[in-house]
Order: structure tokens, then C-alpha cells, then sequence
């Protein structure tokens, strides 16, 4: 009992998170990765096969005799899943870039504002946290419509004869996705940029590089890690975003997040939606060892 | 009209009453200071005295509320760091950590206008000059410490500064390293030419290193002399202090006798130089005589004084001798081990005796 003491004790520190991992990843995914090799009926549950548990060893092999790869074949076929990926993958990725282009600079002033204003700084991009995300994109709604402030206010100042369409068209898409992820961007970057030792672009000043120089070859390099973290965290959940595109871009918007939605919910096809989300799950994860697998090797490569 | 001052008496460096507050801080206050073509030059004092800001205010870091600096007799006052001929090396060296040794020292030579071979050709010059040859694509962190200051002092050194500043050089490094280095440092400077201004708070280490020392406290440029000067001549009770251990004897002053001072302290009258800065003082004026630990002899001679020996430390090279006397002071001797033989033993009855010469009264 007293040997066996640490290693309980180490099991207790590892169940957890496996057990979480198990019961709500794991599970889930298999059950998904099981419709998704189905077929859909009119029944409850809507596909087939079920296990049917009574039957032993002849119910299992009429189970697995009943998978097939059929949703996959017809994902690869209609073209319009090929265009909702595309398309979904193109919006992360615009997202993404401007994300980059807006929270690289937003990073470097945080970082580099004085002590007592950084955490103001970084209380102000934690706080429309405070609000329901749905309600945030809804108030885009208010914002974006014919009829909504922006367009209200260019009318009023004269700048606009006519009212801007933009709500239900991609911009609209764009202007949300960037809205709602740029804290995932700035924060990772911030923490990392923070704690760059200041000395650093002083000698570089010092060894007479101009600011621009300083930024791309000392800050940038050296944030990267941050970024790279950033826009991951932006890119992946932005991939198989469904609240955004269904709410500013309209029914025209290609998007795999509205794909599976509207596959589960009103075609009632809970196979071809679960092997569009087996398909999102292989689009996200591959960034991300593509990432770790870069990572490595740099870290091989200073060794 | 004004009179063209020749190139070769044109000082090297100019400060001409640099100040510099940070809030109601006055980190440094009205500092001027003429610095020669190749002199070694330490500055010196407590932290906080504002000698790094006077350091950064050189490099273009800070710039002064009031003031000029003059280098060769251009005005640096409002250029940025990037536009002047001065580097810097810094305390935490400051290497970048993504890239090699090498691209470390090429930084400064990029946007020089030299073309990829020259940069090349000085790359190695500089490698050669600190000894690192076979380190070039090494990273920051794979290297020893007194690598690591190596190759910051030649990555310092890449643009051929005029001026050269060094923050705590050689805080960093251990001890016996750090000896070695001073003198490679001190050689490689007057081998360069370049002027150098280094930081510190070690007076050993001012002491070994400089030309002149500028001792600096609470943002005041307090004395500035060889280090002989300031060692043995200090302007007031606290350069004697900073630059060593010194026994301090109160007392008022005497009439003048001859080049002396005559002092009556509690221990009893004593005879010493004086400091210019009791030019104006009179019979009476509070007053102490600064006396090195090593000036304080045992046995009778000038300035016989009587105490109990109360400590002995043996430190190798020397002992050091507590003394208390009549009226509970401590004084301190250190004496050479190679006059020593036998010697009192703790609480014996010593007498003491230092040279007039070698007593220096300051204002108390």
C-alpha cells in the first residue's frame, strides 16, 4: 500500500484529464465517425445500421456489414462540398491574414505601452467577453443593416447618396469573423511580445537599424511563436464557423459550419452531416501537426 | 569673434551641463565633462547614481531636458541611436537569440553599404579579434558566458564607433574571469583607439580599467581624476568611501603648519594634509581625517596614537587589524604580511602612527 501510494496518486493526477478527453471527445468522435459510415432512413434514430445487442455475435456482424463509406464518396462527388470547403478555408484564411495585419501592430503597442496602462489595455480586449458572442454578432446585425448606424451615419454626414449593402454579403462575413477573433490573435502575441527583453531592439537602434528594420528582424522573428499560436486559435474554430455566416451572410453563404447544420437540422441526413464534420475535424487538425511538425524541427535545428 | 579651437585639442566627447529628470527624479543634474581622443574612462558610483542614465543619454536612448553633447565636435544632442557613431555594449549584452555569433556581429554592417564579402571579411576580422574563431554559427545560448561577452563587445565594436560605451562589462562574468578580461579589455583599447566609457559600480574595476574615473552620486558628477587621485586625494568623505575602505576621525580643525593641517581630534592632536575644499575653512570648522586601512602602521611615529587590538583577520596577502580606542572607535589597519613578525595578539595595549602625508582632512 505505501509503494502503491505514488503511483495512485499519479493515476489520480492522470485521470482527469483522460477521462474527459475519453467521455467527451473520444466517445463522441466515435459515434460520429460511425454515422458518418451509415445510411439515412426514415426511422429513429434516422440511419442505419444499429447494433442490435440481442442478437450477439450475428447482430455485430450485421452492424459492421451494414457501414459503408457512401457519404464520403458523395462529399468527394457534389461539387458543392468541395466549394463549401474551399470556401470555408478561403474565409479563414482572409480572416486570418487580416487578423495578422490589424493584431500584429495592436500586439506591439500593448506590449510596448507603459506598465500601468498594459493591463487596462488588456482588460479592454477581454471585455466584450463579458457579452454572449451571439449577442455581440447580433449587434452587427444592428450595425451592418440597409438601415443600420453605419449606414445611418455616412447618410447623415453626407459621405453616401445610397444606403451600403453589406449585411448578408461576404464582407459582412469578413467584418464579423475578424471582429470576433481578433482577441484570440492579439492576446497569444501580447503575452509573448511583453516579454521580449527591451534591451534587444535598443541595440539593434544602437547598431544603427531604422524602426521598420528593428520590427522585421528582431520583434517579428522573435514573436512568431505568438503569432503562429494566434492565428492557429483563429484559424480552426473560423474553419467551422456556423453563428457569423448564418447570421450576416445570408442563405448564399458557403461555409461547412452552415453545410452540416443545415444537413442535420433540416435535410435530417445525420450521416453526410457527421462525415462533413469528420471531414472539418481533418481540416483543423492538419494545421496544427503541420505546426508542431515545423516547430520540431526548428527546435531540432538549434540544437 | 570666437576662437577656432585646433582639431587635436577639439575634446574627443563634450557634456556640457546634461540633465535629465524622470518625473521629479533628477537622475542626472547639470554634468559636464571633456573626454580626451583614446581615453579609458570609468564611471563610477552606487546604483541609482545615475550613471547608466548618463550612459544611455550618450547612446541616444534618453535624451537630456537641458544640455549638449558634442562628439568631435558635432552635435549628438537630438540624433536618435541609430544616427550616431557611438555604440553601446550592454549589461545584459543583449545578443539577439536567433541568430548566430555571426549574424550577431554582421547586424551592425548591413545597411553600411558594404557589399556581402566585405561584410564577411569584417565578420571574421571581429571574430579574430575576440577569439572565437569556430563559434561563428553558434546561438547566443550555446555559448559560456565569457563568450557571450566577447561577442558582444565585438558586435559593439563592428561599425568602428568613435566612442565606445560599456554598461557593467563585466558584471556578469566570475571572478577570476573577470580579472583576465580587464586586462584584455584595457589592451584591446589602447590597441583600438577608441574611446571608452564604462560603467560601474566595483571601484576595483574603475580603478583597474580607467584612465580617469568620474565618480557619480545622487546625479552629480561629484570628482572626476586618475585613480590615484581620487584613491588617495578624494574630494569628500564620500569618494573616500566609494572607492575603498577608510577610516574616518573626527575632529576640529587646527592652524595651519607649514604644508599641514593640524586636527584635534579625541583621539589627540594630529597633523595631515588638507583638502582644497577647506580652502575657505577656519580653526574650528568640524573636520575628519580620511586614513586608508594600509597608511596605519603599528608602532611609534608622527600622529602617535594608543588603542586595544580587539580583531586580527588573516587574509592571505595581508592582515587586517581592529583597534578600538580611548573613546570606542574602531580603527582599522592592514599591514603587509612580509614586515609582519609575531605581532601583538587580541588585547594587547598597540600603538599607532601614520605619516602627516599619508592623512587627509575633508570637510566632516
Amino acid at each position: 500500500m505505501r509503494r502503491g501510494g505514488p503511483v495512485l496518486g499519479r493515476w489520480l493526477v492522470r485521470a482527469p484529464p483522460v477521462l474527459w478527453l475519453g467521455v467527451f471527445f473520444l466517445v463522441p468522435f466515435a459515434i460520429t465517425v460511425k454515422i458518418s459510415l451509415s445510411t439515412p432512413v426514415t426511422a429513429q434514430p434516422p440511419y442505419r445500421p444499429v447494433l442490435d445487442w440481442s442478437a450477439g455475435i450475428a447482430g455485430w456482424r450485421a452492424f459492421f456489414e451494414g457501414l459503408e463509406l457512401t457519404n464520403y464518396a458523395m462529399l468527394a462527388a457534389d461539387s458543392l462540398y468541395w466549394e463549401a470547403t474551399l470556401s470555408s478555408l478561403a474565409y479563414a484564411a482572409g480572416a486570418t491574414a487580416i487578423l495578422v495585419l490589424i493584431g500584429t501592430p495592436m500586439a506591439l503597442a500593448m506590449a510596448r505601452a507603459s506598465a500601468r496602462t498594459q493591463p487596462l489595455l488588456v482588460a479592454l480586449v477581454v471585455v466584450p467577453f463579458w457579452t454572449s458572442f451571439l449577442i455581440r454578432v447580433y449587434a452587427w446585425i444592428a450595425i451592418l443593416k440597409p438601415e443600420g448606424l453605419l449606414n445611418a451615419a455616412l447618410l447623415k454626414f453626407g459621405l453616401l447618396v445610397q444606403p451600403l449593402e453589406i449585411l448578408n454579403t461576404p464582407l459582412a462575413v469578413m467584418i464579423g469573423l475578424t471582429y470576433a477573433y481578433l482577441p484570440f490573435l492579439v492576446l497569444p502575441l501580447y503575452a509573448v511580445m511583453s516579454r521580449l527583453d527591451t534591451a534587444l531592439p535598443e541595440a539593434a537602434a544602437d547598431l544603427g537599424a531604422s524602426r521598420s528594420r528593428i520590427f522585421f528582424s528582431i520583434t517579428l522573428p522573435l514573436a512568431m511563436p505568438g503569432l503562429v499560436a494566434g492565428a492557429l486559435l483563429c484559424f480552426i474554430p473560423m474553419v467551422g464557423e456556423f453563428i457569423i455566416p448564418d447570421l450576416l451572410g445570408g442563405s448564399e453563404t458557403l461555409m461547412l459550419g452552415r453545410m452540416l447544420w443545415i444537413e442535420f437540422f433540416s435535410n435530417r441526413d445525420w450521416p453526410i452531416a457527421s462525415a462533413v464534420a469528420v471531414l472539418l475535424l481533418i481540416l483543423v487538425v492538419g494545421p496544427v501537426v503541420i505546426f508542431r511538425g515545423a516547430e520540431e524541427q526548428r527546435e531540432e535545428a538549434l540544437r | 569673434m570666437p576662437i577656432p579651437i585646433p582639431q587635436s585639442l577639439e575634446p574627443l566627447l563634450r557634456l556640457d551641463g546634461i540633465t535629465k529628470s524622470f518625473g521629479a527624479h533628477r537622475a542626472v543634474d547639470t554634468v559636464s565633462l571633456d573626454l580626451a581622443q583614446g581615453e579609458f574612462f570609468c564611471l563610477l558610483g552606487p546604483s541609482g547614481c545615475g550613471k547608466s542614465t548618463l550612459l544611455r543619454l550618450l547612446a541616444g536612448f534618453e535624451t537630456p531636458d537641458a544640455g549638449m553633447i558634442r562628439l568631435g565636435g558635432e552635435d549628438l544632442t537630438g540624433l536618435p541611436p541609430h544616427r550616431r557613431p557611438v555604440n553601446m555594449m550592454f549589461q545584459s549584452y543583449a545578443l539577439f537569440p536567433h541568430m548566430s555569433v555571426a549574424q550577431n556581429l554582421a547586424y551592425g554592417l548591413q545597411g553600411l553599404g558594404l557589399s556581402r564579402s566585405a561584410i564577411a571579411e569584417r565578420v571574421e576580422g571581429l571574430v579574430r579579434l575576440v577569439k572565437l574563431e569556430g563559434f561563428e554559427r553558434r546561438r547566443p545560448d550555446k555559448l559560456s558566458g565569457g563568450q557571450r561577452q566577447r561577442v558582444a563587445l565585438a558586435r559593439a565594436l563592428a561599425r568602428e564607433p568613435r566612442l565606445l560605451l560599456l554598461d557593467e562589462p563585466l558584471g556578469a562574468l566570475d571572478r577570476a574571469l573577470r580579472e583576465e578580461t580587464q586586462g584584455e579589455l584595457r589592451a584591446l583599447q589602447r590597441r583600438l583607439g577608441t574611446g571608452f566609457v564604462v560603467v560601474t559600480h566595483d571601484p576595483e574595476e574603475a580603478m583597474a580599467l580607467a584612465d580617469r574615473i568620474g565618480v557619480m552620486d545622487r546625479g552629480r558628477l561629484v570628482q572626476v581624476g586618475p585613480p590615484r587621485e581620487l584613491y588617495e586625494r578624494p574630494a569628500s568623505r564620500f569618494v573616500a568611501g566609494l572607492l575603498g575602505d577608510v577610516n574616518l576621525i573626527a575632529g576640529l580643525l587646527g592652524l595651519a603648519d607649514g604644508g599641514l593641517r593640524s586636527v584635534h581630534t579625541e583621539l589627540g592632536p594630529v597633523r595631515a594634509l588638507a583638502s582644497e575644499a577647506l580652502a575657505g575653512a577656519g580653526p574650528g570648522d568640524p573636520v575628519v581625517v580620511a586614513l586608508r586601512p594600509e597608511r596605519l602602521r603599528l608602532g611609534v611615529g608622527d600622529n602617535a596614537l594608543s588603542g586595544t587590538l580587539v580583531d586580527t583577520a588573516y587574509l592571505g596577502d595581508r592582515v587586517r587589524r581592529r583597534i578600538r580606542m580611548a573613546d570606542g572607535t574602531i580603527l582599522c589597519a592592514s599591514a603587509s604580511l612580509l614586515d609582519e613578525a609575531g605581532g601583538p595578539v587580541v588585547g594587547d595595549s598597540v600603538s599607532l602612527g601614520f605619516a602627516p602625508q599619508a592623512g587627509w582632512v575633508l570637510p566632516a
